[in-house]
């Protein structure tokens, strides 16, 4: 009898990815449904895909979704959230999404501390447009509008999401991972179960920006993407927790 | 029920909890505060009654889109410069067909403007606004009951055609108080399977309005055309004011159909006979019902707060049949009936 080492998730639906070959979306679409799996919250969550590369996030995820304008996914989440405060309520967004065009319904929702659970992918570009600059691009990357790098002097610096919502008061959980290794997968993996679990104990706002791989618009194979991310990307974006009040927002859950 | 005495944007606000409105979201905006500060403090009394203040009218429209998706009825409000941000979410609303109501209580333009009451935002609010092919309806009421009555008919018609209203005040309305008597609100009627509640143990649901396929889009926007048909056919609205007798009839709407009001009896007061038709839906508007009255009315005056935005529908109604004259105070200027009134008379005395 043959035992079944490796299934698709119940929460992901049967649909081939669309994204380019060693895209992260993929890989981090699975950890997602394999997380919603384990903690058996399928049939109580809902998501909010971005516009972007992920807008068609409702073709792969079994579970109920609605879409948001471009960068507007933490308000409607904050909403469906203080609806349903039963539900467990989580929006995708990529890099241009979340801190350039949404910048303002992110970073709100984490200062109200929106008992929500946001999944960001950060890979440095623009990818569904066609590569151009992202708030995350770094210096000298060079990009369909940014074709001689980026410049600090004319295009500012490299937006370290993480960093700034760890300074939010209302935040409660914030980590940063890659998944360009089988560590790193397994690692961003138990960042998700632990972000969705801060949420589903009532501890509010919870973020895991995800370094995710490009090949397609940074010009490399996938092999050289991983080796970039470890030697160039994860410089200007350290991997690592930073925050994490779980702990404390316990303690006061539990006193009220 | 016994008459109570409140100001318009109160009126709103306490009618809308009324009907059964449970999800508020708004951003602090002249002259339509005191709507945002009563939901504050009534909403969140209101049995799930949540009510959030956004970080802008952009959070805010996409706040109620996402509350609208889970069932509840949502409202936002906001002035001008905050309407012009909600137009990707109207827009938005439209596509993946969630109710919800925006009022725009109106305020001096274009730009900042000023605070004073105006009629400016009104190809905005019926030309659709934002992006994309798809109509809002349209109500603009002329009296504080009517702020009353026509947020609880909002929310029906939302709720039965699945689609954003909005509610066309100005400054004048939202500030000014009447005494009002609240309706007893219709029981709600709305499907489950149109709300996004988790999927349970069944099939999961998604809600959306990007559709790559071009024959799919096309086939979405002309079931959104087949049901604005609908609601152009069943859901039109308007007054006839002393229009029997009438040799001219004045168009307008809101407060400038108040001032005609007063205008129209300072007229007859002198013998001049003349009347008001008013719009009650700006979209749909009441085309064929003012068509009608150019087979016996051959002379009509539109009169807006604006520089003539309404005109444009009115010159589409009346098909050349009759004659159109215009009178507008744009830019926050309120005239008196007095003003008005000298205008119609010397017009009538130009006819004659």
């Amino acid at each position: 009898m043959a035992k079944t080492v490796f299934k698709r998730p119940k929460s992901l639906k049967e649909n081939i990815f669309h994204y380019c070959p060693g895209c992260g979306h993929s890989i981090v679409h699975r950890l997602v449904a394999e997380v919603i799996d384990e903690m058996d919250i399928r049939g109580i969550t809902i998501g909010v895909p971005p516009a972007g590369c992920a807008v068609l996030a409702y073709n792969y995820f079994d579970v109920d979704m609605i879409e948001a304008p471009h960068g507007r996914g933490p308000a409607m989440a904050s909403a469906i959230k203080r609806t349903l405060p039963d539900l467990v309520v989580f929006s995708y967004q990529g890099d241009g999404d979340l801190a350039a065009i949404g910048i303002a319904e992110s970073f709100h929702a984490a200062n109200r501390g929106e008992n929500i659970t946001v999944i960001f992918i950060n890979n440095a570009v623009y990818g569904m447009t066609g590569g151009q600059m992202a708030p995350t691009t770094l210096l000298n990357q060079r990009t369909t509008t940014s074709p001689a790098g980026r410049n600090a002097t004319l295009d500012g610096y490299p937006v370290k999401v993480s960093e700034i919502f760890s300074q939010l008061r209302g935040s409660t959980y914030i980590e940063r991972c890659m998944v360009n290794s089988p560590a790193g997968v397994n690692k961003t993996k138990k960042a998700i179960k632990k972000a969705f679990q801060c949420q589903v104990d009532g501890l509010g706002f919870s973020m895991v920006e995800i370094l995710s791989l490009c090949p397609t618009n940074w010009k490399m194979t996938s092999i050289d993407s991983c080796k970039w991310m470890d030697e160039v990307m994860s410089k200007e974006f350290p991997p690592g927790v930073f925050k994490d009040n779980i702990a404390a927002a316990k303690k006061t859950v539990e006193a009220t | 029920m016994n008459k109570v005495l409140m100001s318009g944007n109160n009126i709103i606000a306490e009618a809308a909890i009324r009907a059964g409105c449970r999800f508020y979201a708004g951003y602090p905006i002249t002259p339509q505060n005191e709507l945002t500060e009563y939901m504050a403090e009534h909403m969140r009394k209101a049995d799930g009654g949540v009510f959030i203040q956004s970080e802008s009218e952009i959070a805010a429209i996409n706040m109620i889109a996402g509350a609208s998706a889970t069932g509840v009825r949502v409202m936002t409000s906001s002035s001008g410069p905050g309407i012009s941000l909600k137009q990707e979410g109207i827009s938005s609303m439209a596509a993946c067909e969630l109710p919800g109501i925006i009022v725009n209580i109106m305020r001096g333009g274009p730009g900042l403007g000023n605070i004073l009451p105006s009629q400016g935002d009104y190809f905005q609010a019926t030309r659709g606004g934002g992006h994309g092919d798809y109509r809002t309806i349209v109500y603009a009421p002329g009296t504080c009951q009517e702020l009353a009555d026509l947020t609880m008919d909002a929310f029906d018609l939302a709720d039965k055609y699945r689609t954003p209203v909005m509610i066309l005040a100005d400054g004048m309305m939202g500030q000014m108080m009447e005494p009002v008597i609240f309706k007893k609100p219709k029981p709600r009627q709305y499907s489950e399977k149109f709300m996004l509640r988790g999927a349970g143990t069944g099939k999961s649901k998604f809600i959306r309005g990007l559709l790559l396929d071009p024959i799919d889009s096309e086939e979405h926007n002309w079931k959104l055309a087949r049901k604005y048909d609908v609601i152009t056919k069943n859901e039109t609205l308007h007054e006839e004011h002393n229009i029997e007798d009438a040799q001219m009839v004045i168009v307008a709407y809101g407060t400038a159909a108040r001032i005609a009001k007063g205008a129209i009896k300072r007229l007859r007061d002198q013998g001049m006979k003349v009347g008001l038709f008013r719009p009650i839906t700006l979209w749909p508007f009441p085309e064929l019902k003012l068509r009608a009255l150019s087979s016996k009315i051959k002379n009509f005056l539109v009169f807006e707060m604006s520089t003539g935005q309404m005109l444009d529908d009115v010159r589409l109604a009346l098909q050349g049949y009759a004659n159109i004259e215009f009178h507008g105070r744009p830019g926050g200027a309120v005239p008196t009936p007095a003003e008005l009134a000298n205008v119609i008379a010397r017009l009538c005395d130009k006819n004659n």
